[in-house]
């Protein structure tokens, strides 16, 4: 146990050195993008005076290296400081947002997660089935189209012809949760569609790939039932690969959707990053980068004591 | 056309109901969708109170805020002023100006002096009264030295402005305008509260028709009906919800499952699908709003006047109304003063394209063949890169070769627009002919996109600010039309309608055409029927 703690320590260690790149990088290439705050918030209407004046009090006319330095300062202290363009507390800004983007995560993994598992075993328990191969057709023609393209689907289909849900997900700080769910039903049926395939396809590998083992013929030919050869013996030595690809869709989740907040117009944290990017509110768009930089730091470190503790034999290098 | 008003006139008086308004219009040839808002126009009944508003509007950014002198896009103009709060004046949905915070107005001294008497009854939210304190610390907001307001350049006029008594404001301008109450309407110059000459401009505190509940800003906001608000004809819903809804195609599918009440800019490629669907009317406004094709004066080719004749009879101006509008709109006379305007001058003739004439003045200028770069994109408007290729190959007949340039939406307006010689851009359109003049075509005016220089335009442009003669006002208000028609640096092809869908649910009266969404008043003007 004391070799897993030193572990994560060293892994928490490297993460942070990591989150320091990550806004290093976002940083510069936000400075690259042409045009700054000024000029984007004031849009057609700028004109060289306001202009001027709307950098000196935002404190835009300093060098590059200062304003980073200032901001890195800020963070070390753990405070996000203020968003450029309407002077709001970030941490309030984010807080919602992130509390959005969770959820929907939350909820498609919710859905997500145990579909795929099943789906993997029952599809690796009858092989070559018509029932594998329909699943399998299923599984990856949902991950091959676009998700855009099937969010519009759903919409067709579930708002726009039966309207059984919403087609939008108008969510307040008012809306209960059952209201929150009804509401997110939809992006969050999106999402399932296209993380199940991944998971559903390497869950089914892993097992298909220890049924050629030795010690699963042996437990076959003790007589023991397929359904009890799959679970008890093949499903714990499948499940370091599974948790790794569990582990790298839920950061998708997390990160990867601001396609299907937008079709949705769901208020989540890609939106509010994607925002803050056209307008060049550089603190809001470190701060979102962090997050999302720091969810797959820890979403990965999750996955790698998890396989550890499923396969003691790993700690051990050879 | 007179039976159709017959119908009208009987639909008003009660004597017809809607069934047989339609079964009516529809026998007179009218189709079903314009019969249906024809019903809604004519014969509105009286406004009802009640409802909660949900309106979709096709802005809005995380970077909003509540600040007037930020204000940059429909979900901020709607919330921020048409919704929350109010301005000295008002312009009707005939065009004139009329009273608000202000009861009345009176111009003195050849239109240098204003003075404005406030409304006694008005309070804000908070409860708080209005007072001449107020509108001073709310003009200042704009005025002072270091202010980032976009609505600097309208306030500049004014050197001074006092308290004269309980009720009355005084401004004094460094030169005669008798637009000053049109100036007054702007949805910067909100009226804020203001404590020791400070105003409050975030927290969304006004005289306006709706009490602000919650905003999210680039997601939502809600308001509830302002029990004290002073005008009693209006604010007739319960309570408002404004959403941003950015994508098109969403808002398009909110309006159709019925999720929202109201939305706005439909999507001009699919709003005949739009329109089929039960239950939706399309509205179309026609207002100020217009595109335009600046060239800069002060490079060759386009110093010579003869070039921009050339360029401007090149374009087929009928064809980009019917394939970028669908017809939602008008042509536009290389002038940018609408038909929302006053002082529009409607009998100047419209030029047409005519590519033998556009080689008569190529000709002119010394030019066999002329090639152009045309900067183009959708941030100028959308469908703006298409219409650049379609002027390419109007132009191409007239022997001018257009190589259309594809600049990238972000970045376009500080980086393209003001920069490259020929580009595409946008007006939103201003109340008067003085302001649109004086904001884009005035010489050295920092957003006078062509550089252009006239002496005698710029001449009778002060000359008819400080007149307060209406008819002699027309009179060079005509000139100048015909000077930026003529001689300008600007192709203005097109006026774009205001294009929205609403729920057949939803009455109104007059729609103002000043700005967006009946003048950005939506929610204080329209009812539920």
């Amino acid at each position: 146990m004391g070799k897993i703690l030193v572990m994560v320590a060293q892994r928490l260690a490297l993460g942070l050195l990591t989150l320091f790149f990550v806004s290093l990088i976002i940083f510069l290439s936000v400075e690259m993008l042409p045009g700054d705050l000024a000029q984007e918030l004031l849009g057609q209407s700028a004109t060289p005076e306001t202009v001027a004046a709307f950098r000196k009090q935002l404190g835009l006319d300093l060098p590059a290296h200062i304003r980073y330095l200032e901001w890195l300062g800020g963070i070390a202290q753990g405070d996000f400081g203020r968003s450029l363009a309407n002077d709001r507390e970030i941490s309030g800004l984010i807080a919602g947002r992130l509390g959005n983007t969770l959820f929907l995560a939350g909820l498609a993994a919710l859905i997500s997660v145990p579909l795929a598992l099943t789906l993997g075993i029952l599809a690796a328990l009858y092989r070559n089935t018509p029932f594998d191969r329909g699943i399998n057709v299923f599984a990856l023609t949902s991950v091959s189209v676009p998700e855009f393209f099937i969010a519009y689907i759903l919409i067709l289909f579930l708002a726009v012809q039966i309207n059984w849900f919403p087609s939008i997900s108008n969510i307040g700080p008012a809306t209960d949760l059952f209201d929150r769910i009804y509401r997110s039903i939809l992006p969050a049926l999106t999402l399932t569609l296209v993380v199940v395939a991944h998971m559903m396809r390497m869950t089914r590998a892993a097992i298909i790939n220890l049924m050629a083992s030795p010690y699963i013929e042996m437990a076959r030919l003790k007589g023991l039932s397929p359904r009890r050869v799959i679970l008890r013996h093949a499903l714990p030595n499948a499940l370091a690969p599974i948790i790794n690809v569990v582990a790298l869709n839920l950061a998708y989740l997390v990160v990867g959707v601001v396609v299907v907040e937008v079709v949705f117009v769901y208020p989540g944290l890609g939106q509010l990053m994607v925002d803050s990017v056209s307008k060049r509110d550089i603190t809001v768009v470190q701060a979102c980068s962090l997050i999302f930089a720091a969810t797959y730091v820890l979403l990965n470190l999750t996955a790698d004591v998890l396989s550890i503790l499923t396969n003691p034999r790993l700690l051990h290098a050879r | 056309m007179d039976k159709i008003k017959l119908l009208g006139e009987l639909a008003r008086s009660g004597q017809v109901d809607r069934r047989g308004f339609m079964t009516g219009a529809l026998a007179l040839g009218v189709t079903v969708g314009a019969a249906s808002s024809l019903w809604s126009k004519t014969a509105r009944a009286q406004p009802k109170r009640g409802g909660n508003f949900r309106l979709a509007l096709g802005s809005g950014s995380t970077t909003d805020s509540l600040d007037p002198a930020t204000f940059d896009s429909t979900f901020n103009q709607v919330l921020g002023y048409g919704t929350l709060r109010n301005t000295l004046t008002e312009v009707k949905g005939d065009a004139s100006i009329g009273p608000e915070l202000a009861e009345s107005w009176e111009g003195g001294d050849g239109a240098k002096t204003w003075t404005f008497t406030l409304r006694k009854d008005v309070t804000f939210h908070s409860g708080k009264t209005m007072t001449p304190e107020d509108v001073i610390a709310s003009v200042e907001h704009h005025r002072r030295e270091d202010s980032t307001s976009a609505a600097k350049p309208l306030v500049d006029s004014i050197a001074s402005i006092k308290a004269d008594g309980p009720d009355k404001v005084v401004f004094e301008l460094s030169a005669g305008n008798a637009d000053f109450p049109f100036y007054m309407s702007d949805y910067h110059l909100c009226i804020l509260p203001s404590k020791d000459g400070k105003v409050d401009a975030t927290s969304g505190d006004g005289t306006g028709a709706y009490v602000l509940k919650n905003f999210e800003p680039g997601v939502r906001a809600s308001a509830e009906r302002n029990p004290n608000y002073f005008k009693e004809d209006r604010a007739h819903f319960d309570s408002v919800e404004l959403l941003a809804i950015v994508d098109p195609a969403a808002r398009t599918n909110a309006i159709s499952t019925g999720e929202v009440d109201m939305m706005e800019r439909v999507d001009l490629k699919t709003v005949n699908l739009l329109a089929r669907r039960p239950g939706i009317i399309i509205t179309e406004t026609v207002g100020n709003q217009h595109y335009t094709m600046p060239m800069i004066t002060t490079q060759e080719p386009y110093t010579d006047n003869n070039v921009r004749l050339a360029l401007k009879h090149a374009i087929n101006r009928e064809e980009l109304l019917s394939k970028i509008l669908q017809g939602y709109g008008r042509v536009g006379n290389d002038h940018p003063i609408g038909p929302a305007t006053s002082f529009v001058a409607p009998d100047i003739e419209q030029r047409t394209y005519d590519p033998d004439r556009a080689k008569h003045f190529l000709k002119q200028a010394g030019y066999d063949t002329l090639k152009v770069q045309l900067s183009a994109a959708d941030a100028a408007f959308a469908g703006a890169v298409e219409a650049a290729v379609l002027f390419q190959e109007s132009a191409r007949a007239a022997g001018i070769e257009v190589e259309v340039v594809r600049e990238p939406n972000d970045g376009y307006w500080s980086n393209v627009w003001l920069k490259k010689p020929f580009v595409m851009c946008y007006w939103g359109g201003r109340p008067t002919a003085d302001l649109m003049f004086t904001t884009a075509y005035a010489a050295g005016v920092p957003w006078n996109d062509a550089y252009w220089d006239n002496e005698r335009f710029n001449r009778l442009l002060v000359e008819a600010r400080a007149l307060l003669d209406e008819d002699k006002r027309a009179e060079l208000y005509r000139e100048m039309q015909m000077i930026v028609r003529d001689e300008g640096g600007t192709i203005v092809p097109l006026f774009a309608s205001y294009v929205d869908a609403a729920s057949d649910r939803l009455g109104h009266d007059e729609v103002a055409g000043n700005y967006a969404l009946d003048g950005l008043r939506v929610t204080e003007r329209w009812w539920f029927t």
